[in-house]
């Protein structure tokens, strides 16, 4: 094995790593600005200089091969000087705006600012006007604040396989755009915020609903409702310094209510319910020939790309709406009427470890006419803040339970935070809804994992019932290719617009941390494993809902709640 | 003014049958030089032929100048940036005409009267600064001098709306 000098310290380097690789190994920090860890260096930001024995100039880390026999410096005086410049550079064409900025405490370029000891402007602003675009539902784009590290145009183009973004112009001018520098929301941008998670500045973040939610709280005549998805209590610690994949289930609850809103509903119950009409409407297309495979429909990203790129393949979709807006359909209508409310007097608020929620809610079909059935969706993230502005010492709280009737859930219906997991729940129904008996195991665990596709033959009475999962919904392509050129072995397929699945969604703790969703997700299975219910049609709640209210999964009152339709939807790009 | 039809650019396609990447240029020089200009459906019909994001196009399409994005207007401006010409102000000259206008190089008015291109030198450097409005010279142009011209061509539109 090659061995390296770096800081006069030896260390044994493999044939495939680079510099920056042995550097992170062994602890020494580099700082990075246009790397992206699992994808190849691009080499754009040179802020990882570093200086090698020998080579005339500075060379970048994440791109440089470490080879035997090197001799490394990483903070020699003319490394530092060289990436100091390199702020001061940066800064330039940024605004000093700090104090105002969502991003200040978690920004790349005001901790190297710090770092570096950058303490005065060094070259004046003179940057033109840019526009922030706040266009679409889901997050804003403002370019005074990009630093033009490419970032989310890799991370939109090689990770998610959109590509709604990318350079245009050149030298002072460049920018990164949508073509022609439409909005987003009439781009191809699926609202999957994946490249939010990546900037390293404020140029990107979500649309805020802190506001609306904020003035329904203090509205006395609103009763403040919240839901909050599977993928929230596993991923909330991180925003409190607490341990990744932590579940802090009880503490979200006791803090929702802390903040005022009145009633405390588990989103991992509508996805149990989800489950219910699912695997009911799998079992009717097997039996009646209806169009397959099936398409799950939980993730809107993943629905706006089929409508936009295959919309000849729009009823291969279940029908189903998302656990987000089911339960969004059974607060105003059930538990309105149960409890004697006026819907037009619920504010009904969603905590979603995702931006494309924000973009669903919104959907005209998401409502009754009335209005939308989900009134604002706060992320992960903005959750964090709501918690902190209101001086609520998280991690002092005691745990609390959520409420009924929507408050329970199986482990089925917890699981679905993570890639692989709606299949998992929903096969262990299907199977029991065609055998009436339970699968032997409900660890399926060959359906989990990370890989962009994963298949499987699930043997339900002698019936192979053939599946697969799509992690990041780039991956989809090829198996939607498959089905167009006549593939028939698939019956289901999950589909999760980002790669992972919710726990990593482009509204959660931010830094793109592949360890910390692993252990998000190794938390779900946990809850699922702990559960003392695995089984979505086992929930006594969900049962109790199909006895009083809806009749049967599939029946009339669930068409008219649960369900949904899609359209061809025509982008300018 | 954006024409939403589907343009056809079949025969020009024919020109560049399969989907290379190295074809972008070219290409989109061939469909400016048909059009007069890129329009978003064009880019639209393009990325479909050759499986390349419109993004990635505009892209590509605005790192050069010599491609437009709106067409032209009834009155094609050209704005000498050569040596000669700058050294005569043509910086200013150039400034009053886009705050004149409200539109920067390589756009064209919102009426389609008016679009403006920003050229190398014209080649007539003793005439400097020198612009050219559909081909017609004006020389020694001054901020102040730009409004009369800019309302000539006005005039002019009027005179001809009029009959
Ligand atoms: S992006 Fe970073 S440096 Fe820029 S204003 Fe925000 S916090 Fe400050
Ligand atoms: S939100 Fe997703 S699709 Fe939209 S620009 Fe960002 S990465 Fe691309
Ligand atoms: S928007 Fe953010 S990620 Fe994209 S290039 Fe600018 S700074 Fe980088
Ligand atoms: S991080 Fe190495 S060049 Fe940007
Ligand atoms: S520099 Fe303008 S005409 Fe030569």
């Amino acid at each position: 094995m090659a061995q390296i000098n770096i800081n006069g310290q030896t260390f044994p380097a493999k044939a495939d790593q680079t510099v920056l690789d042995v550097c992170e190994q062994n602890g020494i920090e580099i700082p990075t600005l246009c790397h992206i860890k699992e994808l190849m260096p691009s080499g754009a930001c040179r802020m990882c200089v570093v200086e090698v024995e020998g080579a005339q100039n500075l060379v970048p880390s994440c791109s440089y091969p470490a080879t035997d026999g090197m001799v490394i410096k990483t903070h020699s005086d003319r490394a530092l000087q060289a990436r100091k410049t390199i702020i001061e550079l940066l800064q330039t064409n940024h605004p000093d705006d700090c104090l105002y900025c969502v991003r200040s405490g978690s920004c790349d370029l005001q901790e190297l600012s710090q770092d570096y000891g950058v303490r005065q402007r060094r070259f004046a602003n003179n940057s033109p006007e840019q526009h922030l675009d706040v266009s679409s539902p889901a997050l804003e784009r403002d370019p005074a604040k990009c630093i033009l590290c490419g970032k989310c145009v890799r991370v939109c183009e090689e990770v998610m396989g959109v590509s709604a973004i990318d350079f245009a112009g050149r030298g002072s001018n460049a920018t990164v755009s949508t073509p022609f520098n439409v909005g987003l929301n009439v781009s191809s941008c699926i609202s999957c915020g994946q490249c939010i998670s990546v900037c390293p500045t404020g140029a990107l973040r979500e649309s805020s609903s802190l506001k609306p939610v904020t003035n329904a709280l203090k509205d006395p005549e609103k009763t403040v409702v919240v839901q909050h998805a599977p993928a929230v209590s596993v991923s909330l610690a991180e925003e409190f310094g607490l341990k990744p994949g932590l579940d802090v289930n009880g503490l979200l609850v006791a803090a929702l209510r802390r903040l005022g809103f009145k009633y405390v509903f588990d989103t991992s119950f509508s996805a149990d319910l989800t489950i219910m009409e699912e695997a009911s409407e799998l079992v009717h297309r097997v039996q009646n020939n209806g169009a397959l495979p099936m398409f799950t429909s939980c993730s809107p990203g993943w629905i706006k790309y089929m409508e936009q790129s295959h919309p000849d393949m729009l009823d291969h979709l279940s029908s189903c709406k998302s656990p987000q807006q089911m339960m969004g359909a059974l607060i105003k209508n059930v538990f309105a009427e149960s409890y004697s409310l006026n819907p037009k007097d619920i504010y009904s608020v969603s905590v979603m470890p995702c931006t494309a929620k924000k973009f669903e809610a919104q959907r005209p079909e998401m409502g009754d006419g009335t209005g939308p059935d989900i009134d604002s969706v706060l992320t992960t993230r903005e959750l964090a803040r709501l918690i902190r502005a209101h001086g609520i010492a998280f991690d002092k709280l005691k745990p609390e339970v959520a409420d009924t009737p929507f408050g329970e859930r199986s482990g089925a219906g917890k699981i679905f935070g993570s890639s692989g997991g709606v299949i998992e729940a929903a096969l262990r129904t299907a199977h029991y809804l065609i055998t009436g008996t339970e699968l032997n195991d409900p660890n399926l665990k060959m359906l989990r994992g990370s890989e962009g596709i994963r298949e499987a033959v699930v043997d339900v009475q002698g019936l192979p019932v053939g599946v697969a999962v799509v992690s990041g919904v780039k991956h989809a392509e090829q198996l939607i290719q498959e089905v167009r050129d006549g593939r028939k072995d698939l019956h289901f397929i999950e589909v999760m617009t980002c790669p992972g699945g919710c726990i990593n969604g482009g509204g959660q703790p931010l830094h793109h941390d592949p360890v910390r969703v692993k252990a998000r997700a190794a938390a779900l299975y946990k809850i699922d494993e702990g559960a003392p219910v695995r089984v979505s049609h086992a929930n006594p709640e969900i049962q109790e809902l199909y006895a009083e209210y809806l009749g049967e999964p599939l029946g009339e009152k669930s068409h008219h709640l649960l369900h949904t339709h899609y359209s061809a939807r025509e982008t300018q790009f | 003014m954006e024409h939403l039809i589907i343009p056809d650019l079949d025969p020009i396609l024919k020109r560049y049958p399969d989907p290379n990447r190295e074809h972008l240029i070219p290409l989109l020089q061939d469909v400016q030089e048909e059009q007069g200009y890129l329009s978003k459906e064009s880019i639209g019909v393009i990325s479909r032929h050759l499986e390349v994001s419109p993004a990635k196009i505009y892209g590509v399409a605005t790192f050069y100048n010599q491609f437009r994005f709106s067409p032209l207007g009834r009155y094609h401006i050209m704005v000498c940036r050569g040596t000669a010409c700058h050294v005569k102000g043509s910086a200013n000259v150039l400034a009053a005409i886009c705050s004149g206008l409200k539109i920067q190089p390589g756009e064209t008015t919102r009426d389609g009267l008016f679009s403006l291109e920003v050229v190398a030198c014209i080649g007539a450097c003793g005439l400097a600064p020198l612009i050219s409005v559909n081909g017609e010279y004006h020389a020694g142009v001054t901020p102040a001098k730009i409004k009369r011209i800019l309302n000539s061509y006005r005039k002019r539109e009027e005179i001809h709306a009029n009959g």
